[in-house]
């Protein structure tokens, strides 16, 4: 009987730390979607400019540009071993950290090479959406599964 | 007695004889008669260019990772892993040892449109000619003079490691048979010049259904099925369904044009995967092409 409750005991234990263990993995796809998802939406800001659907606004270049590089600086950061399960990571991420984070620090620094010379019009901002998004396909194609 | 004997194994024989002349019959390389490639004058090279882009030739044959004109170096030497096994893709380029430099336009046609190669065997349709089968001679032989104006490459790919029955070159007849054709994938009730022209690239040079339409255990398209996607048979991730009815249902045509020039969806989400080359390389073709696709991937019936 004793054995019986030490078993249930140690049982209950394993199963709390897994739960721990499968919510903060949770936590942190679900960290670095969301940065994603930031990404594409300021991507989707300097487009509708570019593309003339909407007027040419410093303000709302300059947020989408700082959104973009201080999300790919932490990037790579939310990426610890084993958090591959559930997500459309790519296991090709872990076996090439190396590159995983210098492609993502290339993005930052477009972004913040851009920052430094703010585009002025509908014409700058495209030449932007053309650097920037060039970084997109070249890391999705490697490291990203689906699509 | 062994007269009777003899007489039932030369029937035998003679059945097996049959049994196998009709099917090397039905299963033969088939090549287009010389003539088919005869009198087609001088390549229009920016045509070939644009076929060059709209046929993903690179994306393939060119150096894994190659980018800018690296790209034009056809020296091939990728793998291509498959359900079968793994394909190394060959050397196309104007090399007169390792790659295709002394082949003759009919030879490059066959290759292209009927899935033989040079030397009357068959190919493996890894090579998209059950796509490329539907591709008029005009457009074969402006993409065969542009490649022989791109560099010559001296490597020498090593050969396809395919497991049994698939390393027989002949029962590539069997698989031909059962699926290679040169028709229409879908017949569309009214469609227009753009429409058609939509089709050309999708079902032709653009090969668009080798990776979106799924396949069965043989390698074959499903039927009915015709860019309704399904797993990925390169490995992890699936492929999406591009018919009006699947994953891209809510994107319009301008939003299909646009994807396919810039690598974006409607909502800035990025191409990724092999789709990211496949962009790259349509992104190459002038706007109208791109319009034509779309229009024609929103005439085809959902899936």
């Amino acid at each position: 009987m004793k054995f019986g409750i030490k078993t249930i005991a140690a049982t209950a234990l394993c199963l709390g730390l897994a739960a721990t263990a499968v919510t903060a993995q949770d936590a942190v796809v679900q960290k670095r979607e969301q940065m994603m998802k930031q990404v594409g939406a300021s991507m989707g800001a300097l487009g509708g400019i570019a593309k003339g659907e909407k007027p040419f606004d410093a303000d709302v270049v300059k947020t989408a540009l700082t959104t973009i590089s201080a999300d790919m600086k932490a990037f790579p950061d939310q990426f610890p071993a084993g958090s591959e399960a559930n997500s459309a990571a790519a296991p090709a991420i872990w076996d090439n950290m190396d590159d995983f984070k210098a492609k993502a620090a290339k993005l930052a620094g477009d972004a913040d090479t851009i920052l430094a010379s703010m585009p002025a019009d509908q014409a700058g901002v495209q030449e932007a959406v053309k650097t920037l998004g060039a970084n997109c396909g070249t890391c999705h194609q490697t490291y990203r599964l689906k699509r | 007695m062994a007269s009777t004997w003899s007489k039932i194994a030369a029937a035998g024989v003679a059945v097996i004889a049959i049994g196998a002349g009709a099917a090397w019959a039905l299963t033969k390389p088939d090549p287009h008669p010389d003539s088919y490639w005869a009198d087609l004058g001088e390549p229009d090279l920016p045509n070939g260019e644009q076929i060059f882009w709209a046929g993903g030739c690179a994306g393939c044959h060119a150096a894994t990772g190659a980018e800018g004109d690296a790209l034009k170096v056809m020296s091939g030497g990728r793998a291509l892993p498959s359900p079968f096994g793994t394909f190394h893709i060959p050397n196309i380029s104007p090399d007169p040892q390792a790659g295709i430099g002394r082949w003759t336009l009919a030879q490059f046609g066959n290759a292209m449109t009927r899935g033989v190669g040079p030397g009357g065997e068959h190919l493996y349709p890894s090579f998209p000619y059950g796509s490329y089968a539907r591709m008029v001679p005009k457009d074969v032989n402006d993409l065969f003079g542009y490649l022989k104006t791109l560099p010559a490459s001296s490597n020498v790919a090593p050969g396809h490691e395919l497991g049994f029955p698939f390393n027989i070159r002949l029962a590539v007849g069997g698989w031909k048979f059962l699926y290679f054709n040169d028709q229409p994938r879908v017949e569309l009730a009214s469609a227009d010049d753009k429409v058609k022209r939509g089709q050309y690239l999708v079902e032709g040079p653009g090969h668009c259904g080798e990776c979106h339409t799924p396949r069965n255990a043989l390698g074959g398209f499903e039927a009915g099925k015709w860019l309704a996607g399904g797993p990925n048979p390169e490995g992890k991730g699936t492929i999406p369904d591009i018919t009006p009815g699947g994953d891209i249902g809510s994107w319009s045509e301008a939003d299909i044009a646009n994807y396919l020039e810039t690598g974006f969806t409607p909502d800035y989400d990025s191409a990724g995967g092999s789709m990211v080359e496949v962009q790259k390389n349509m992104a190459h073709l002038p706007k109208s092409d791109l319009e034509a696709i779309a229009a024609y991937l929103k005439a085809v019936p959902s899936q």
